[in-house]
Parts: structure tokens; sequence; C-alpha cells
């Protein structure tokens, strides 16, 4: 499967994270763009750990290059997960304070 | 057209279908569902590209543990569908735009990139992704982070009681 194939496909699901923060103004939803973002870089990550494997599996049949990349997966996703609890908390209080979930509310922090 | 590639532009479209209806959803239960389906679709491509392992984790962390936190969330706040304030169309249109070209721009840069033609990343094959291998590098040249990743853990646990804690 040709390396671009994935990287378009990466990219579609990215902008349409990104555009789903700019344009959804409640923190949930914004919050599942933030994971929808993540995601596709993850698996723009593997993609690319297989086209290094592939590339090195040619001139050596016992590799492991790539298996970094996968690795770096799993961590990105262990510290999601993490970010996801902390952050969840952190709507919770702000739906506790304010009675809504709608960032705009955030701006008094500026004052 | 294999049924490699067959597979793969059905889970594309599956994801990116699923990805939008995530933004268009009035009510937030059904956005974390169709998110849920992209999380599927995206474990799809992971087991294309024989990484079993990540496909697993992917689906039991993000399907399994995030996307029912988020739904525990929503439940809890009795959210509605007309909860949702009113909204500037002026924003939404500054946000396609900007999205949108983002994502030319990224395209456009990607297909001029001579480094990239004729690459082909390894579909159903190699091994690198079976927990076996995985597993014998993480626990070997990657067991300072994995410990410290334990040390975040603990620290985001501590932190989501004390900000989530009624005071």
């Amino acid at each position: 499967m040709p390396i671009q194939y994935y990287i378009y496909f990466c990219l579609a699901l990215f902008s349409i994270g990104i555009i789903g923060v700019l344009t959804r103004r409640n923190a949930i939803i914004v919050f599942m763009c933030i994971e929808l973002m993540l995601n596709a870089v993850n698996l723009l990550l593997v993609a690319f750990s297989k086209l290094h494997h592939g590339t090195a599996l040619a001139i050596d049949p016992a590799t492991t290059v790539g298996t970094d990349g996968q690795l770096f997966v799993f961590f990105i996703m262990v510290v999601a997960a993490a970010e996801v609890s902390v952050g969840l908390a952190i709507i919770v209080m702000m739906y506790r304070n304010t009675h809504s979930v709608d960032i705009n509310f955030l701006n008094r922090l500026k004052n | 057209m294999n049924t490699v590639q067959i597979l793969f532009f059905f889970l594309s479209v599956l994801a990116i279908f699923s990805a939008v209806m995530v933004l268009f959803s009035k009510s937030p239960v059904h956005s974390v569902l169709w998110l849920i389906a992209v999380f599927f679709a995206i474990s799809g491509h992971y087991i294309l590209l024989n990484a079993q392992f990540l496909a697993i984790v992917n689906l039991i962390v993000y399907a399994g543990a995030i996307m029912v936190l988020f739904l525990f969330v929503i439940m809890l706040m009795n959210l509605n569908a007309n909860a949702e304030p009113k909204k500037y169309w002026w924003m939404k249109f500054a946000g396609v735009i900007s999205g949108g070209c983002f994502l030319v721009v990224l395209v456009s840069l990607v297909q001029q990139a001579t480094e990239l033609t004729g690459k082909q990343a390894l579909v159903k094959e190699g091994n690198i992704g079976l927990i076996k291998n995985l597993g014998k590098v993480l626990f070997s040249d990657f067991v300072l982070p994995f410990e410290i990743s334990s040390v975040l853990f603990l620290s985001a646990m501590v932190g989501a009681v004390v900000i989530g804690k009624k005071d």
C-alpha cells in the first residue's frame, strides 16, 4: 500500500479534528476532536514504522527496525489516557462552577 | 483492486464518515458513539498493517476505557441536545476555511515530495507488531520510560481526584 494513501487519510482525519476544535463550542466535543487528532498521528506513526521495516526487511530478513515507532504509539496511548482523566475532571469542575460546558465561558479567566 | 486495497478504502471511508458525523451530531452521546466507530476503523487499519498489539490496545484503551469515561461524564451532566448555545455562522465558516486550508497545503506538500514516490508501507506482513517482539523491546530498552509512565499515571490519578473533589 503506497505510503501517500496513509498520509492523505491521516491528514483528512487530523483536519476534521482541527475543524471540530475550531467550530464546536461544547467542551466535551472539543476534547473528543483532540482524541481524533491523536489517533490520526498514531496511525501515521505505525504506517511509517512499517515503511521502514519493509525497506530494512529486504536487506536483512531478521531485522527488527521499526519496533521503536510502534512503542512510541503505545506510550502516546498511555499519555492520552492520563490526559483524558485529568481533562475530564477539569470539565466536570467547570460544569459544577458554571452549569455549562460552553468553552466561551472560560474567557472569564482573562479578568 | 485486491482484497487489501478494498479493505483499506472501506476502512478509510468508514473512519472519515464517522469522524464527520462526530462533528455534525447534535447530541454529545451520538458523537461519542460515532467516535467509537472511528476507533474501530483505526483498529482495523492496525490489523491491516499487522500491528496486532496496538490494535488490541487501541480497542481496550480508547474504545473501552476512554470512551466509557466520556459517556459517564456526559450522562452525569445530563446534557441535552438543545443545551448547545447559539453559535455564530461566521465562526463555523472561519473554522472550516482554516481547517480546509491546512489540509490543502499539506496535501500539496505531500504531492510534491519526491522522497515519498514509490515508497510502500508493508501491509499484512512483518512481525514487529506482534506482542512477543514488542514486549521484548519494551522490557529491555524501554523499561525506564515504562516505569516513568506508571508515575505519570499515579500523578494523573491524584490530580483527577484533587480536581474533581467537591470542596
